[in-house]
């Protein structure tokens, strides 16, 4: 081989060096799919928004946060998303960390992911049936004694909290079990061996160790919980207090056709998602800058 | 918070009350998603059910008035259908890229690792009306096709995160013998490591299969009146609730509920519960 050849290996085998060769091409065709139909929709979508059928390319942003009827949804959603995801990771936390010595954790973890798999649209026609005045939760409080007459649970703001609730908790639920399981027991041995009680125990070693996982679940139930549509428009009141901003887009969208206003409000559920999400992650930052490790998977 | 979490420290007596507490309400959390999902099995099969604790009679006459009313037959074809080719078009896309994903270090790598993730991370409802609104701009919006690619946003990144793992599990040594005995790409793919992957690419397309029968959103967004799947047929119903007969409702919904458990059943056989949801864990 001669001096010229060494010094400029053919394209090919330069690219081989670098990790480029025919089995990393194998991965084009699922990244062009991912940019043709999730990051190309994304900034048609964001080109769409600045594009409004009437005035400045603004407009459509002015008009959203100029008509109560249109930001009220902002706030809406949060009243329902953000106590909703709260309560599901609250009460993950004290459930899984019992759960995870049980024997028959197979048959518990799944009933709960039936609700997944279900989806949240027969989640709530089941609830209209089992929450309705006639159903066999009001029958059940009415029969021992404890209203005197039928709570109004659905076609309100407690039906979409309490369908998002049985949607979202077994979500989190599962999330916060995994991380649980993946801490090993020896760490709370020993503490236990050098006399730390339960709570400390909880608030010296696990809490530390879970508290990247509890802020990745959080963001991750949050965000399902703040696009809810299905449960607010079945169980909620579509038109007043679950008038969700899920719902304020598809009507944009589908019922007064205007893409462009849908679009903006797409961008906006999309911005809010990530503001809270990103102020989430840097609040758990700055409380916590401890080791991350510890956990075994 | 704190005082009474001393206060357990203390006494066996309230650690025991703080146990039964939990079971309580794990128990009290099960017993409702239970009855709900019995409330809508006795309805779909009751004749009259008013006032009372059940109903008045029953009868199976509600799965014929909705097998008749909602044209389930083709629904059911339809779903069928989109399920069929989301299966088979993720599994393709996302084994060869998980391949690639698991065997070889090149620049980027992790931007494509984001890249991969973010549909996961995002719900559907928050890029589907983008999404909607670009399918029907290539005139694929309203039919099966848009449906298909709509759903294989999220499937797709869904089945590479899941066989990773299993691809980096298997010894490259296998792969290297084959090639010594002269298997070309192909051959390799199809003989040594389609069989050994069988298990994980079973368990990803199975997981994939029930995720797509529930997704309602994507669907919802890009079906027209012929590409509805079984999900957003059972949503319009709800919604007009009032214009049929609620058993008849319940009785789709039973319907809805049987495809998706007879696939949920055979799943996990294969798969963790918990894997349904952990997929963004091992990223």
């Amino acid at each position: 081989m001669t001096m010229a050849a060494m010094e400029n290996p053919p394209l090919r085998l330069r690219l081989a060096a670098m990790g480029v060769d025919n089995v990393t091409l194998l991965v084009l065709p699922a990244v062009l799919f991912v940019l043709a139909l999730f990051v190309y929709p994304f900034f048609y979508g964001l080109a769409l928004s600045v594009e409004p059928l009437e005035g400045a390319w603004y407009a459509n942003y002015v008009k959203f946060f100029t008509d109560p009827f249109l930001y009220d949804t902002i706030g809406k959603t949060l009243r329902l998303a953000v106590p909703v995801t709260l309560l599901c990771v609250f009460l993950s936390i004290p459930i899984a960390l019992r759960v995870r010595h049980m024997r028959n954790q197979r048959l518990l973890t799944t009933i709960l992911v039936l609700p997944i798999t279900l989806g949240t649209v027969l989640i709530a026609e089941g609830l209209l049936n089992y929450l309705g005045p006639q159903g066999w939760l009001n029958r059940t409080l009415i029969a021992i004694g404890l209203i005197g007459g039928p709570l109004q649970l659905v076609h309100n703001y407690w039906g979409a909290f309490l369908g998002l609730l049985i949607a979202i908790f077994p979500f989190t639920f599962l999330l916060t079990l995994s991380y649980v399981t993946g801490i090993d027991p020896a760490l709370e041995q020993a503490a236990s061996t050098l006399g730390a009680r339960p709570w400390a125990r909880f608030r010296h070693i696990l809490l530390p160790l879970l508290a990247q996982g509890l802020t990745v679940n959080f963001c991750l139930s949050f965000v399902q919980a703040f696009s809810v549509f299905p449960t607010a428009v079945l169980l909620g009141s579509p038109a007043g207090s679950t008038r969700v901003i899920s719902i304020a887009a598809y009507t944009a969208a589908y019922e007064a056709y205007d893409y462009s206003l849908a679009s903006t409000i797409a961008m906006i559920m999309a911005g809010v998602q990530l503001l809270i999400v990103a102020a989430l992650l840097s609040a758990r930052g700055l409380l916590y800058r401890g080791p991350m490790g510890g956990a075994k998977g | 918070m704190t005082g009474g979490m001393i206060a357990l420290d203390r006494h066996p007596l309230a650690l025991r009350a703080w146990n039964t507490t939990i079971w309580v309400l794990v128990g009290f959390f099960v017993l409702n998603l239970l009855a709900m999902i019995a409330s809508v099995l006795v309805n779909s099969f009751g004749t009259r059910w008013f006032n009372t604790w059940l109903p008045a009679g029953f009868t199976t006459k509600w799965y014929f008035s909705a097998w008749a009313e909602f044209q389930l037959g083709d629904i059911l074809i339809v779903t069928f259908q989109v399920v069929g080719a989301v299966v088979l078009l993720s599994g393709t896309l996302g084994v060869l890229g998980a391949y690639a994903l698991a065997r070889r270090e090149f620049p980027g790598k992790r931007l494509v690792m984001l890249l991969i993730l973010l549909p996961l991370l995002v719900p559907p409802l928050t890029y589907g009306i983008p999404l909607a609104t670009v399918l029907y701009q290539f005139g694929a919006g309203g039919s099966i096709l848009g449906v298909v690619l709509a759903n294989l946003v999220p499937t797709v990144p869904f089945v590479v995160l899941v066989m990773i793992p299993f691809i980096e599990q298997i010894d490259p040594r296998v792969e290297a013998a084959a090639r010594v005995f002269g298997a070309n790409s192909r051959q390799m793919f199809v003989h040594v490591l389609v069989p050994l992957l069988a298990p994980g690419i079973l368990a990803a397309l199975l997981m994939v299969l029930v995720r797509t029968i529930a997704m309602f959103e994507l669907t919802f967004f890009t079906a027209g009146p012929s590409s509805q799947t079984l999900v957003v047929a059972l949503y319009y119903a709800v919604y007009a609730a009032g214009v049929r007969a609620p058993q008849s409702i319940d009785a789709m919904a039973v319907i809805y509920m049987a495809t998706t458990m007879i696939w949920l059943l055979i799943a996990l056989r294969f798969v963790n519960p918990t894997q349904l949801v952990t997929r963004v864990k091992k990223s």
